[in-house]
């Protein structure tokens, strides 16, 4: 059986497990939706009104009975209904999945943008002044928490410049391309830069690694030139890590990158996900975590595949 | 000279957010107000919705009986008139002939009483349904006309009748069941759209009874970093703001062409004392540490000043001067001496609990408090909780003490009798209550005279300082930034956004 189909195959299991943590795990908060929703004032309520909106979000079933009725949903592909938007949770979903994804992606360009090319360059000009500059920005941009550069940016723009991306209301890409790009671009380089500095760090390591290799010497002492020698032999080698890393940040990245959504007002997953927490939305709670584990399966299976087109000694062999 | 190329990546990255942001910084549409507040609504039923931000939504659209105007005053509202019989138990309301329902629909008796009947249903959970249980029957014996009977002297049930909790629906969509699906109020503003924590979108009612709204409507952003909401004030991108944080609010000033309209409100911050707990059971422990606080510090410390203290009365009508309500000036002798009487000369332990941002102020409040009380030997333990667990806690009454931020209403009887009164249903929660506290509330329940209620209620608030089962604190503000263009906006003590129904932009 090919490596693939042997992953797929596990997808359910993990799904299974994410989704009985996540259902005991939000259970095990205290407070529920009738707190969240009425707040001191549920102190006011009688029995009756007590027992009518315990019915109302679910609560009055054992925990056993509510996850049996989820999971069979689930398995139909309802994941049930958010007391929040009161829509279908899958509806709130991919309501705002698409700016997370692009997020993700815009993000993931721009730290790729920044990071490969600085961390090659620094590399190949191991210990000179250039190299010693970009490390210390590269160790400055991960040590600096990405809402700090999200509200610093903020800040110099509407203080020095007097301009700002609207925030708010999201515009869809689809709908007006440069008003989207012009909200997230600001986001995207608040996510972009932070990343970009670890992408620097692994992409400048592993291609030093590479390059003390005994084919590289072979090849520059046969006379090839360094940069053919850098791009064509050692990037494709140096990628793995960088690869493995921009995945799992990739399937990070697709479940909200909250603490940026909150800045930039962007209704993002991470949001969505925040909110029902804090609300005690517990079908939008389990259906997003779903989501995310889901995604995150997905990236990760993709990044592996990725190694076998990077190297063509790595196959995934059945033992 | 070194050539500038878009291949330098700064420079690219440079020219794109330029690009960008240059493209997206119109100002707002002159007539469509664009606004921002960082909390969002919860939902749309106005019977079930309590938390501020859902009230300051629902009440742009939908309308109680009566409201309360900036001075917390009783006004028409849905209601053009009303009156009490001698005895204090019949309302008597007449509807203003004018109202009108968004979809056309004229507000009748049929839908006040429809609506009360909604709000007293035990199944409904409303919020509002304890402030309605002494309504025995509800008459309407023509269209314009609803007589509320009452089994016993009530004259506060008015002030309840001014909340969003309150609000007159149509008979039609509560018997459909599409109470908080569909909004069909009879207010200034008729609903657009709803994205929770995203954005809403409301029109000017061109039919509303209560004038003629100057504007075309009201575009709300939700952004949840009240810092992005000064710099889209700075940008001109947003019209008007709520802000909710003191620091953030002390900043608008700085910001050109926006003006800070502030109001103080009847909400109050309090320190919580739990009477049932260890030595808090002692009254000489609980004045000992009325006494230790000095409340203007908390206020200056954890609010920056923006605020005043309080006794427990928060309202202008009623409230005292606080320079006569006990050990306000503080005063730690004699504090160390009421501790000593009380048999812990040497102070005691206690935990203290504070909502984790619920209010923005509260941990630093937690703070300030442990930092006094240390100075008369009791050594609090801070325990910042998220907002969900403190409540819980809260309710309960599972904690020693607890810095919270409470409601408040304009009649002290609404406010309070929910802890001060031996029937109160949050009696659980204040674990407090004497004789006289209670005798003075029934008396303010009853009595009609409005300057025998303000001797009754300041004789409550002196004694209920006296006794400090809470330690009240101060009052703070309640805040709208406003940009120059947009004109004739009034905030209210209970930080209502009605105000938002009577202002004109000029273009």
């Amino acid at each position: 059986m090919s490596y693939p189909i042997r992953r797929l195959l596990v997808f359910p299991l993990v799904m299974f497990g994410v989704s009985v943590f996540v259902f005991v795990a939000i259970r095990l908060v205290p407070g529920d939706a009738i707190t969240a929703m009425l707040g001191t004032e549920s102190g006011l309520l009688t029995p009756v009104q007590r027992e009518a909106l315990t019915v109302y979000f679910g609560l009055d079933q054992s925990w056993a009975v509510q996850f049996w009725r989820w999971l069979t949903g689930v398995m139909q592909g309802d994941l049930g209904i958010s007391t929040t938007f009161g829509k279908p949770v899958l509806s709130v979903i991919l309501q705002h999945f698409p700016l997370t994804l692009e997020l993700a992606v815009l993000s993931m360009l721009v730290a790729l943008a920044i990071g490969l090319p600085a961390g090659i360059y620094a590399a190949t000009r191991q210990d000179s002044f250039a190299d010693l500059a970009i490390r210390v920005v590269a160790m400055i941009g991960q040590s600096t928490p990405g809402f700090v550069v999200g509200l610093l940016l903020i800040f110099v723009l509407s203080v020095g410049f007097g301009i700002l991306p609207q925030m708010g209301t999201f515009v869809p890409f689809s709908e007006d391309p440069l008003r989207n790009l012009g909200q997230m671009i600001l986001p995207a380089l608040t996510l972009g830069t932070a990343f970009a500095a670890a992408v620097i760090r692994i992409s400048r390591s592993a291609m030093l690694d590479i390059l003390r290799e005994d084919y590289v010497r072979t090849a520059r002492s046969k006379g090839m030139p360094r940069g053919r020698v850098v791009w064509r032999h050692a990037l494709p080698n140096a990628l793995i890590p960088v690869v493995t890393l921009s995945g799992v940040e990739f399937g990070y990245l697709l479940g909200g990158a909250v603490l940026i959504e909150q800045i930039f007002a962007l209704p993002g997953l991470g949001r969505v996900v925040l909110d029902a927490i804090l609300q005690r939305d517990y079908a939008l709670v389990q259906g997003s975590v779903l989501f995310i584990a889901f995604n995150f399966m997905v990236v990760n299976l993709l990044v592996d595949l990725a190694y076998a087109a990077l190297d063509p000694r790595i196959r995934f062999e059945s033992k | 000279m070194q050539k500038i190329t878009f291949m330098n990546p700064l420079v690219s990255v440079g020219f794109a957010l330029m690009l960008g942001t240059s493209m997206l910084a119109a100002p707002a549409a002159a007539d469509t107000i664009k606004m921002a507040w960082s909390q969002d609504a919860t939902g749309l039923d106005p019977h079930k919705q309590t938390a501020f931000s859902s009230i300051r939504f629902l009440e742009l659209m939908y309308e109680p009986l009566v409201r309360l105007d900036t001075e917390a005053e009783i006004v028409p509202a849905v209601a053009s008139a009303w009156s009490f019989n001698d005895a204090a138990t019949e309302l008597t309301i007449t509807i203003n002939p004018n109202a009108k329902f968004h979809n056309g629909a004229a507000v009748t008796a049929a839908d006040v009483k429809a609506s009360y009947e909604r709000i007293l249903n035990e199944e409904t959970s409303a919020a509002s349904r304890a402030n309605f249980t002494s309504i025995t029957s509800i008459e309407t014996p023509d269209d314009g006309t609803v007589i509320f009977k009452l089994s016993e002297p009530n004259v506060p049930i008015l002030t309840a009748m001014a909340s969003i909790n309150s609000a007159i629906l149509p008979a039609s969509a509560i018997k459909a069941g599409t109470v908080g699906t569909e909004v069909v109020g009879s207010g200034p503003f008729v609903f657009g759209s709803w994205n929770p924590n995203s954005s809403s979108s409301l029109k000017a009612n061109p039919d509303w009874a209560g004038g003629n709204v100057a504007i075309d409507g009201l575009e709300i952003n939700v952004l949840p970093d009240e810092t992005a909401i000064l710099a889209a004030l700075r940008t001109k991108q947003i019209d008007f703001a709520l802000i909710n944080d003191p620091f953030v609010a002390t900043l608008i000033p700085d910001v050109k062409g926006v003006q800070l309209i502030k109001k103080p409100v009847l909400s109050y911050h309090v320190l919580q004392l739990n009477p049932s707990r260890g030595a808090l059971q002692k009254l000489g422990v609980r004045q000992a540490i009325s006494c230790a606080v000095d409340r203007q510090d908390i206020l200056d410390t954890a609010l920056l000043g923006e605020g005043s203290v309080t006794g427990p009365l928060t309202m202008d009508a009623y409230k005292s001067d606080v320079s006569e309500l006990f050990c306000y000036e503080r005063d730690v002798e004699k504090a160390k001496s009421l501790l000593a009487k009380a048999g812990y000369p040497d102070g005691f332990s206690a935990k203290i609990m504070a909502a984790s941002g619920e209010p923005p102020t509260a941990a630093a409040e937690a703070q300030v408090l442990q930092s006094q009380l240390a100075e008369v030997g009791i050594k609090l333990e801070i325990e910042i909780k998220e907002l969900n667990v403190y409540i819980d806690a809260w309710l309960a009454a599972d904690f020693d003490m607890a810095v919270a931020l409470n409601g408040g209403r304009p009649d002290p009887f609404t406010m309070y009798n929910r802890y001060w009164t031996k029937a109160g249903n949050l009696q659980k929660v204040s674990n407090y209550i004497d004789d006289t506290l209670d005798s003075l509330m029934i008396q303010g329940r009853e009595e009609t005279d409005p300057a025998k209620r303000k001797v009754i209620f300041a004789k409550f608030d002196k004694h209920l300082a006296e006794m400090s089962p809470w330690v009240w604190l101060y009052t703070g503000f309640t805040y709208a930034a406003v940009q120059d263009s947009v004109q004739g906006f009034e905030a209210t003590p209970t930080g209502s956004l009605f105000g938002l129904s009577a202002v004109t932009v000029s273009k």
